[in-house]
């Protein structure tokens, strides 16, 4: 058997279609609404999830054995956040324009509720190197969605790709605006990411009949 | 020995463990890192102040760069002299600008408290350039910025930054294309100080007109761009005694 087994591949590959915690479990739609105007911070939101949910799910599985039942959720919370203090701290140190970039990125990462779901449903309940992979795994799942609705916000709403204007000038009218292609301001307001993340959804459902549940 | 783990003296010790090792863990990532966070947030403030002034590295169209390498040489190049204003006099200070805007804000509400305000004189074309900070609130957290003025107070640059404004709305606060319509703009109507408003809806969204006290807001981020006029009202209005000073 090598280091990763089918058992494991699994892990990682679920959450990223038929499992993902996004568009099947909404969990963490909060965050999605909030940073996805952009595909910058989407990308950057995406990996420090990554870190932080896969790293976590490793300090909760170790410590699985030892945790009082009664305070787990308490537990929970300080490993989350003593993780992501570290990281804010080691980024403001270390890599200070990318820090000044992500601001409160950083700390809504505390409040996702992917972490803590994984945290209770699985790290708590399996051994270090699974978790780990479901750390990664369902942080990818979250990813993938958030830089899929990142980059159509983005586009449609300011004509950009990490900020650079991919669809010519609306100012000096070049490239489609000449033909009189407009943005739509809508897309960068929270409300759209609601209903990009709904198509995503719907698009997921109708590929997957066996997602959709009996009435 | 087996261990109870429901009980509630293992779920205290538990506690006072974990809160003890998390602690020092902080405690030692904090004490470990700050001097450079605090040699960064230095840096910064030099690039801030340079970035008004017109010393950057802007090539891109979208996004605003400043020099990284070398701030201190440069901040000492260009930066001839820094004050610090306290009241009608002034006095001379080479590290005014380490001054905290926020904390000097909260002290000057105190009665009998004289408000001590940095000011930094550059040199830009031959020209003497007088750079203010300024602070404010946006729509969900703190803005500031640096705004450089010539004697008459006409903006020659902007800086601004936010802490957690909206990406995509609020948070183009610190684009180019925002930043770049002050300069050139008037703050004085005569003697009277008017400031710059970010207007929704003028008739003006070029910019081509300077002395109408307006730059075009950026639509979806309302009130930021108020926290943007207030800040700009409310700050450099206190440096107004100074400037009329200077034109005797």
């Amino acid at each position: 058997m090598g280091l990763i087994s089918k058992k494991d591949t699994k892990l990682i590959l679920d959450p990223l279609t038929d499992d993902n915690p996004i568009t099947i479990q909404v969990l963490g739609i909060c965050s999605a609404l909030a940073i996805t105007a952009q595909l910058k911070p989407s990308i950057v939101m995406a990996v420090s999830v990554i870190f932080v949910l896969g790293l976590g799910n490793v300090v909760i599985s170790l410590m699985r054995n030892i945790i009082p039942s009664k305070i787990r959720i308490i537990v929970q919370l300080i490993v989350v956040a003593t993780l992501v203090i570290i990281v804010d701290q080691v980024l403001k140190a270390y890599a200070y324009t990318l820090s000044k970039e992500l601001s409160v990125f950083i700390g809504l990462i505390i409040t996702n509720c992917i972490i803590m779901g994984r945290f209770e449903a699985f790290a708590l309940g399996n051994k270090p190197w699974p978790s780990f992979l479901d750390g990664i795994g369902n942080a990818l799942g979250y990813g993938v969605i958030l830089i899929i609705v990142g980059f159509f916000r983005e586009l449609l709403g300011s004509g950009t790709l990490f900020g650079a204007q991919v669809l010519g000038d609306p100012v000096t009218k070049t490239g489609l605006y000449a033909i009189g292609y407009e943005n739509n301001g809508f897309m960068v307001l929270p409300p759209m990411a609601l209903i990009v993340v709904g198509i995503i959804i719907w698009v997921q459902r109708s590929k997957n009949p066996a997602l959709v549940e009996e009435n | 020995m087996a261990v109870n783990k429901d009980s509630n003296v293992y779920t205290i010790i538990f506690t006072v463990i974990m809160v003890l090792v998390v602690g020092s863990l902080l405690a030692g990532f904090a004490s470990v890192l700050k001097p450079t966070i605090t040699a960064n947030e230095k840096n910064e403030k030099q690039q801030n102040i340079l970035y008004a002034l017109g010393i950057n590295d802007n090539e891109e169209s979208g996004a605003a760069t400043f020099i990284t390498e070398n701030v201190e040489a440069e901040f000492k190049k260009y930066i001839k002299t820094q004050y610090v204003i306290e009241g009608s006099k002034s006095t001379e200070n080479n590290e005014a600008y380490l001054i905290d805007v926020k904390k000097e804000g909260t002290k000057a509400k105190k009665a009998g408290y004289v408000r001590k305000l940095p000011l930094f004189v550059g040199e830009k074309d031959g020209k003497e350039v007088y750079v203010v900070p300024v602070r404010g609130k946006g729509l969900w957290d703190a803005i500031w910025g640096f705004v450089a003025m010539d004697k008459s107070m006409t903006i020659q640059g902007v800086y601004f930054d936010h802490k957690g404004e909206t990406p995509g709305l609020g948070a183009e606060i610190k684009k180019r294309f925002f930043m770049d319509d002050f300069a050139g703009e008037l703050m004085l109507d005569g003697t009277t100080f008017k400031g710059v408003a970010v207007a929704k809806g003028n008739n003006d969204p070029l910019n081509n007109i300077k002395d109408d006290y307006e730059v075009d807001a950026i639509a979806g981020a309302t009130i930021t761009g108020d926290g943007v006029s207030a800040m700009l009202k409310k700050d450099i209005k206190m440096y107004v005694p100074y400037f009329q000073s200077l034109n005797k």
